[in-house]
């Protein structure tokens, strides 16, 4: 090592540089613009975090300036390049970007006032918008108190670093809190039926927490992050440690008390969340089966709704009366083996004839036999037996003791889900380290050498597709059985994407991870065609979707919750540092002869 | 009767022929070396054999059946485990993974046995356990231990070809194709790895083809050498007949330029 930078390297990324302040400010202002103009400020206005002083609407709005102020103040440490120190400059750089960016907000304000034609093209800009960007102070005021506000916002988020951590995080968390426990009015709403005064006092009669337990809240949560620091990631770490028989017993632990919770929950919450739990349920199905044929053996299935699709259609033509061309009506009990069957004939059809193919092309063939079986149900060849566009309606629910479990008596369906959610779970647990897994793995690695070392691959493709469509087909018999209907509609390609996504955010490969991808995604954003916690969400879901995918794909490609592998596949450089330190402890101790 | 032999094995990739016509054969408890000058088809040669590439022509009689033409998988089950000239493990896999894989096409249990943990599964897993253990026990202390649960990216070089090696040991073959085992290593572990390719057969009773550049290797521990050169057999032998014949010195070499405008 013989070069000792100068802080002059580092300094031209920092402090009060011009070019810098004018992109993050621009660049903040449109977002701000662009976040208003497609109406996304006004829809999220109706959701209130703090009655009466912050909606959903300006937490999003001005998290930019803040994420400005963040990044006009980080300094990047690398390994032998000096760091330039702290100054008050940055704050200063920060707010003047802030500020930048709320000037262009405001600017926008004015010119849509001005410009009523604007609203021909862009039918989100209407007066009501202008008041709610100007807080309702007139385009003049607006513009002078946008300004001020991105600035202190951003100086806020620049001021963020001089905290020490321990301050810092526990501030951090705090913040985090009271957003969290105010986006989560309705489910805590609803656990605290039996003791009411919890969410009267939280929370504001039209909804959102009132100014004085939002102090509470964040009050409580950042003295328990600053008193029981760094308990919440060692959690996250002890699912991740390397030694596999600790991680084994801890995943064992996190299980056994998350089946715990899950089983109680339900007795508490209400009809509409335990709609909503069933979706994520529903979704955490799929998420599971995806996750053997995308996270386990590498076969990037953009198609896989068609599987859902067959577990749905053959659970309703077999259960209901109304069934077009062929109606036994069974229970669905008697059903469910026979769907079971279908998908998996399914299974090897969809998997025969894409065994020789490979990454991109596997993809696009597979996205093929998605829509393919959608356009198939609505084909004048087979509407005849499966109700075309009509779908197939009087589906029973699932018998149990005498009385039918369905879409009306969710509270008891609820159950049902998460049970089988658990065998998929079960399921997938067990094959992960098994023959049948490593061969999955190593296809997954390197298909040529996998076939080299005798692992048939063309069994080992067609088994994960079988599994995958098998579990697809439990979240395809419970979704007919729930609903009491089936239409193609229900079946788009952008349920295979959004699984996929949940299995990507989640953490491939992993089953916690998919259950946390499932969680955040189908049940705060909601899926597809189900609302989700943020019910303002419903319109720009897809939207945030992608925002999200893409924040994720950048900064943590691994998932919420990877898998120990998966992290390790990404990360490898750091990986092989890590090794390489290890091995230099381990070379002192055992000291082998030779290299 | 040889362990395999080969008999008019031709290949060619579009207008390049890389095999054309090699008749080669084998015998149980041989150590065969492949050599020749880059190019020369050696390579090509293991893949159609470990049919990664089927043969245009040509027979492959493994134990008495052809198995030209047959899935890499249906070879590496009848008895021909080989290794690869860049090293080619699953990276991700640990030391331990990657030697059980190897034991995938002699073990039995499916699904529905890993699903209710039958005890025939829980025999059979903890039986590919220990020998993937022992396989690595082969290499000394290079192998064990905290190795055990390490993904087969932070090994060594030299390392990885241990564990490749391992690797082909776990399909238990009868014949193993090793290509340029020692490529990439310091002399000493070139040293220490051809006293084992010796032990291979040795010990562990493998036949053994292998293709080597390192002149040293090959004459130590070779009963015969095969040349190829474009595809072609030039030369076979002893190592000592081998390198004085001048086939392979001017395949090696090249013609003095007097004698080639002659």
């Amino acid at each position: 090592m013989t070069t000792v930078t100068t802080p002059l390297a580092t300094t031209a990324t920092t402090g009060l540089n011009l070019r810098r302040i004018l992109k993050l400010g621009l660049l903040g202002g449109l977002g701000m613009v662009f976040i208003t103009a497609i109406g996304m400020l006004a829809a999220f206005n109706r959701r209130l975090l703090i009655t009466p002083i912050l909606s959903l609407g300006y937490l999003v709005l001005f998290s930019l300036p803040f994420l400005i102020g963040h990044l006009m103040a980080r300094r990047v440490e690398k390994e032998g390049v000096a760091t330039a120190p702290r100054t008050s400059a940055d704050v200063v750089a920060a707010a003047v970007a802030g500020g930048l960016a709320g000037f262009v907000a405001g600017l926008f304000a004015i010119l849509v006032n001005a410009a009523p034609g604007l609203r021909g093209t862009l039918p989100n800009l209407s007066p009501a918008l202008v008041e709610v960007l100007t807080l309702g102070m007139g385009v003049g005021i607006g513009l002078v108190l946008l300004t001020v506000l991105g600035a202190a916002v951003a100086a806020l988020g620049a001021g963020f670093h001089w905290l020490p951590p321990r301050i810092a995080r526990a501030v951090s968390v705090a913040a985090q809190s009271v957003v969290a426990v105010a986006v989560f009015e309705a489910v805590i709403d609803d656990l605290f039926d039996w003791f009411k005064t919890i969410p009267n006092f939280l929370y504001a009669s039209r909804g959102g927490l009132t100014i004085l337990s939002a102090i509470v809240v964040f009050l409580v949560a950042g003295g328990l992050a600053y008193f029981l620091p760094g308990r919440i990631p060692s959690l996250r770490s002890a699912l991740m440690v390397e030694d596999e028989s600790k991680r084994r017993r801890n995943s064992l632990i996190a299980a056994v008390v998350v089946t715990l919770i899950v089983l109680v929950i339900p007795q508490f919450l209400g009809g509409v969340l335990n709609e909503l739990l069933t979706n994520v349920g529903l979704f955490l199905l799929m998420g599971l089966g995806l996750n053997i044929v995308v996270g386990h053996a590498g076969l990037l299935d953009l198609g896989y709704v068609a599987f859902f699709a067959v577990g749905a259609y053959t659970t309703a033509v077999l259960t209901s009366p109304l069934s077009p061309f062929f109606a036994p009506e069974m229970s669905w009990w008697q059903a469910f083996p026979l769907v079971l069957i279908a998908a998996a004939i399914a299974g090897i059809l969809v998997g025969t004839p894409v065994i020789r193919m490979r990454g991109d092309y596997l993809a696009i063939v597979t996205l093929g036999f998605g829509e393919i079986v959608r356009l198939l149900l609505l084909s004048d060849w087979l509407s005849p037996y499966f109700g075309g566009s009509q779908g197939i309606r009087r589906i029973p629910g699932i018998g149990v003791g005498g009385s039918e479990i369905g879409g009306t008596s969710i509270n008891l369906f609820v159950y049902f889900t998460l049970a089988l959610v658990a065998v998929a779970a079960y399921i997938s647990w067990r094959l992960e380290d098994s023959r049948v897994g490593r061969a999955w793995a190593a296809l997954r690695e390197d298909e040529d050498v996998a076939e080299a070392v005798g692992v048939d691959t063309v069994k080992a493709k067609l088994q994960a597709f079988v599994t995958g469509a098998i579990l697809a087909s439990f979240a395809g018999a419970l979704f007919s059985a729930k609903v009491g209907s089936v239409f193609t509609n229900s079946f788009e390609i952008l349920v295979s994407i959004v699984i996929l996504v949940v299995v990507i955010v989640g953490g491939m490969g992993n089953i916690a991870g998919v259950a946390v991808g499932a969680l955040v995604l189908i049940g705060v954003l909601g899926g597809p065609n189900q609302p989700g916690l943020l019910q303002e969400f419903g319109e720009f879901k897809l939207l945030i979707y992608g925002a999200l995918l893409v924040y994720m794909m950048l900064q943590r490609p691994e998932g919420l919750l990877p898998s120990a592998r998966r992290a390790q596949e990404l990360h490898q450089e750091e990986f092989l540092q890590d090794a390489w330190l290890d091995k230099g402890g381990q070379l002192a101790e055992t000291a082998p002869k030779g290299a | 009767m040889a362990l395999l032999e080969t008999k008019g094995l031709k290949k060619s990739f579009g207008g390049l022929q890389a095999i054309g016509g090699v008749d080669f054969t084998i015998d149980e408890g041989e150590i065969v070396s492949v050599i020749g000058p880059n190019g020369a088809g050696k390579t090509s040669f293991f893949n159609v054999i470990s049919g990664l590439f089927p043969p245009d022509e040509g027979r492959i009689i493994f134990e008495g059946v052809d198995i030209a033409g047959h899935a890499p998988s249906q070879i590496t089950k009848a008895g021909i485990a080989r290794t690869f000239q860049n090293v080619r493990l699953f990276p991700n896999l640990t030391v331990l993974e990657n030697v059980k894989v190897g034991q995938h096409c002699r073990t039995h249990r499916g699904m529905f046995g890993a699903i209710f943990q039958t005890p025939a599964f829980r025999k059979e897993e903890r039986e590919i356990e220990e020998k993937a253990k022992e396989i690595l026990s082969f290499f000394g202390s290079r192998l064990v231990g905290y190795r055990f649960d390490q993904p087969a990216f932070v090994l060594s070089y030299a390392n990885r070809r241990r564990l490749e090696i391992a690797r082909a040991m776990a399909t238990e073959p009868t014949l193993l194709l090793l290509d340029e085992p020692t490529a990439g290593m310091n002399p000493r572990e070139t040293v220490e790895l051809t006293e084992l390719i010796g032990k291979l057969r040795s010990e562990k009773g493998f036949t053994v083809v292998m293709i080597e550049h390192d002149m040293r290797v090959v004459g130590e521990v070779s009963d015969r050498v095969v040349v190829l050169d474009h595809g072609v057999k030039i030369a076979e032998g002893s190592y000592q007949h081998v390198s004085t014949n001048e086939h392979v010195i001017e395949a090696y070499l090249g013609r003095p330029a007097e004698e080639k405008q002659a």
